[in-house]
């Protein structure tokens, strides 16, 4: 079948399942099962409405349980049985093969590389965006324009980066910009800048900066209005120059934002795959978790070992989690 | 805000040339890009992207047409008459059209000799004269005036030159050599089904979630909250085998069950938050008038949702368009016949890594979707993100 029909169909049979599901599971809640008339009728209305709830929550909740609740604890499983040997359990043995990868430990060290740098220079750069755009007329504009890269997949961003950093031989002209001004302000010669170890690390980071500032600002910026102007005013009155007033007076009022923002975009850097992927695949010492998971999950077909380096993932999201649940209960109460 | 207190700031100038700085910065790699998906292969492999902005200057080589064919006698003096652009009777090019000589000359050794208009003295009463748009005039004796035509060395600037034709071979190619014609519409099919089925979903769940009692509420809005950060990467394989066991198998169907339950959190999370904030006094009269929760739902709280419902739908449709792992993981099969943009453009940068004109083509034919979005709606899109983020 053609996949567009076949797209149509199952928007149509989609949608028109849901509604049909919402519609008739209330219809015969209140008509049959509990209808509201005969001799029973109030205990009926009371049961039907203690039943729709659920029945409003169902598809939802079964999603969530088999798309998400499930896979963690069957990866668990998988991360602790040998395929090969007919899944017979064999504990930590996949986990101890995995610490003895060297790549393992290169991925785990990038990883905490990029959760230092990428979420606090995604926050410095929004946060200072955020501020610099709120004080001139053009700044929705420049606002705009630094939010942009948001829309613009991991891998498009990787290709726009590539261009970047091209590097051509010596005796042609550079037609990557990083290498045109390393060699206009006195390089010696071209750099290939995603093999030299180390360093093209942060080359990588650059792209999820460039991403991730936009989100930064946009929360931040709505913070920063929302600081009440007498806090500011006193201070102007006290005779604080600028740079105490956003320091002193600004930054500390919408400190919890600026926490939101950084786990928001930790939790983005955990899951970083598409750029590494795409530009080095891990090669020249870039190896992060996620893509070392990939590695051995469809290339290795290593299901044991992918299924560690997931759970290592799982592990190192668990904090935020709990304290995004742990804040949500606060705020309910 | 300085100016409250009735003094401008001194920084005002700092502050604007920042934000210039910063946006430049920001817009540089995108507009790369896109200049280069505009530019032919000759021009991306000698030049900078940036030198395409403006005109360029070029030292070129011309030899005036063929005495044999082309000299005419007039008064006993043989002259060829031409342009130097002109070969076969046309410009080449629409640049060389509206090039500019500023410079030429007749020997390597001086190539900027004379100027535009200038008639240049080759010896014994033989001349050549070339105007500033390339057309000459060759004129000399009969011996001067044969053989093979005479080599002239122009300095020429001719302006910025851009051309469509690399659209043209990623999107029209009727070949289909780089396979993003079928790959725009393998991700069209995925994406649209999957930003729509999980609203209506999660809608409902959300509505559940925020303005029904029952026990365990408080529970599920927390597990709700859990699951935003749970990274899908741990659903790849258990799902793959339980697609594999039901018989989905790889393919749109499995894309769109996994783009659902991954999108089903936050759609959940940011329609709950705002239906929370809904006037109370509106569902409870509706509900004294005996209106049933059903149509509490769908007959007002759902049209009054409807800046969430767009927020989620913005944000669903970047993340399904762009996404790569899901689709490599659940649809893109051994045939390569349902592969999306991404998973293309990563192809292309493996087997032809250097061949930016495609790559830069391919690039911007998938980012310029969701760019367009972004433009369009991004009021939603902000609102979107403060609700799911601050609250």
């Amino acid at each position: 079948m053609n996949p567009a029909i076949q797209a149509i169909v199952t928007i149509v049979l989609g949608v028109g399942g849901c509604v049909a599901y919402f519609y008739l599971s209330n219809l015969f809640l209140d008509r049959v099962l509990f209808p509201a008339r005969g001799p029973n009728t109030g205990r009926n209305i009371n049961r039907a409405n203690a039943i729709r709830p659920w029945l409003f929550l169902f598809p939802a909740l079964f999603a969530l349980g088999l798309y998400l609740a499930y896979p963690v604890f069957e990866t668990l499983r998988l991360s602790m049985i040998d395929r090969n040997a007919g899944g017979a359990f064999v504990g930590a043995e996949n986990y101890a093969r995995m610490l003895d990868d060297p790549k393992f430990w290169e991925a785990l060290r990038n990883n905490f590389l990029w959760l230092l740098i990428v979420p606090a220079a995604s926050t410095a750069f929004g946060l200072l965006a955020a501020q610099l755009t709120d004080r001139i007329g053009w700044g929705n504009l420049a606002k705009s324009l630094i939010f942009m890269p948001m829309a613009i997949s991991f891998v498009g961003a990787a290709v726009i980066f590539k261009l970047v950093y091209d590097a051509r031989p010596e005796d042609v002209a550079q037609i990557g910009i990083l290498n045109a001004l390393y060699l206009q302000f006195g390089g010696a010669a071209p750099v290939t800048w995603l093999t030299v170890p180390f360093w093209n690390n942060l080359f990588l980071m650059v792209v999820l900066v460039w991403i991730q500032t936009g989100f930064a600002m946009v929360i931040l910026s709505a913070a920063l209005r929302g600081i009440p102007e007498e806090t500011i005013e006193a201070a102007i009155v006290d005779g604080a120059n600028p740079f105490q007033i956003f320091f002193k007076i600004k930054v500390p009022q919408i400190a919890g934002t600026i926490v939101v923002v950084w786990t928001t975009i930790t939790i983005v850097v955990l899951k970083v795959f598409d750029i590494v992927f795409a530009m080095t695949n891990g090669q020249w010492e870039t190896q992060v978790l996620a893509n070392f998971m990939y590695d051995k999950l469809f290339r290795a077909n290593d299901w044991g070992m992918g299924s560690a380096a997931a759970m290592v993932i799982m592990l190192l999201v668990t904090p935020i989690l709990v304290w995004n649940v742990y804040n949500a209960r606060k705020e309910m109460r | 805000m300085d100016n409250i207190a009735g003094k401008k700031s001194s920084l005002t100038w700092a502050v604007h040339l920042s934000v210039a700085a910063l946006v430049l910065i920001w817009v540089f790699p995108t507009l790369g890009l896109l200049v280069s998906s505009f530019r032919t292969t000759d021009q991306i492999r000698t030049s900078g992207w940036w030198a395409a902005l403006f005109p360029a200057v070029q030292n070129e080589v011309f030899r005036t047409a063929n005495p044999g064919e082309f000299r005419v006698e007039r008064d006993g003096v043989f002259i060829v008459e031409g342009n130097l652009y002109v070969v076969d009777g046309r410009a080449e090019t629409a640049a060389d059209v509206a090039a500019v000589i500023s410079a030429w000359g007749v020997s390597s050794r001086d190539i900027a000799a004379f100027g535009p208009g200038d008639t240049a003295d080759l010896g014994e009463g033989e001349t050549l004269s070339v105007a500033e748009n390339g057309d000459y005039i060759w004129s000399g004796n009969d011996a001067q005036i044969s053989g093979r035509g005479q080599r002239v060395f122009a300095t020429a600037e001719s302006p910025p030159e851009f051309t469509l034709a690399n659209y043209r071979g990623v999107l029209f190619d009727p070949g289909n050599r780089e396979g993003m014609a079928r790959a725009f519409f393998n991700t069209l099919t995925v994406t649209i089904p999957a930003t729509i089925i999980p609203i209506l979903i999660a809608a409902f769940a959300a509505y559940a979630l925020a303005w029904m009692e029952f026990p365990g509420r408080a529970l599920l809005v927390a597990a709700v909250v859990a699951m935003l950060v749970v990274p899908l990467q741990l659903a790849l394989i258990p799902l793959l085998t339980l697609h594999n066991q039901i018989g989905i198998g790889k393919g749109y169907l499995g894309v769109w069950l996994a783009h659902t339950g991954f999108g089903l959190p936050l759609a959940i999370y940011l329609l709950r938050n705002y239906m929370v904030g809904l006037p109370r006094e509106i569902i409870e009269c509706a509900k004294v008038d005996g209106a049933t929760d059903f149509q509490v739902f769908t007959k007002i709280v759902l049209p009054l949702s409807f800046p969430a419902l767009a927020s989620f739908a913005i944000f669903q449709f970047l993340w399904t368009w762009n996404d790569l792992l899901v689709a490599m993981v659940f649809l893109i099969d051994s045939s390569g016949q349902t592969t999306v943009m991404t998973r293309q453009i990563v192809e292309l940068m493996g087997t032809r890594g250097g061949d930016w004109e495609i790559l830069a083509t391919s690039a911007f034919v998938s980012i310029a979707v969701p760019l367009i979005v972004f433009f369009t709606m991004q009021r939603y899109l902000v609102r979107g993100l403060l609700a799911g983020s601050v609250k």
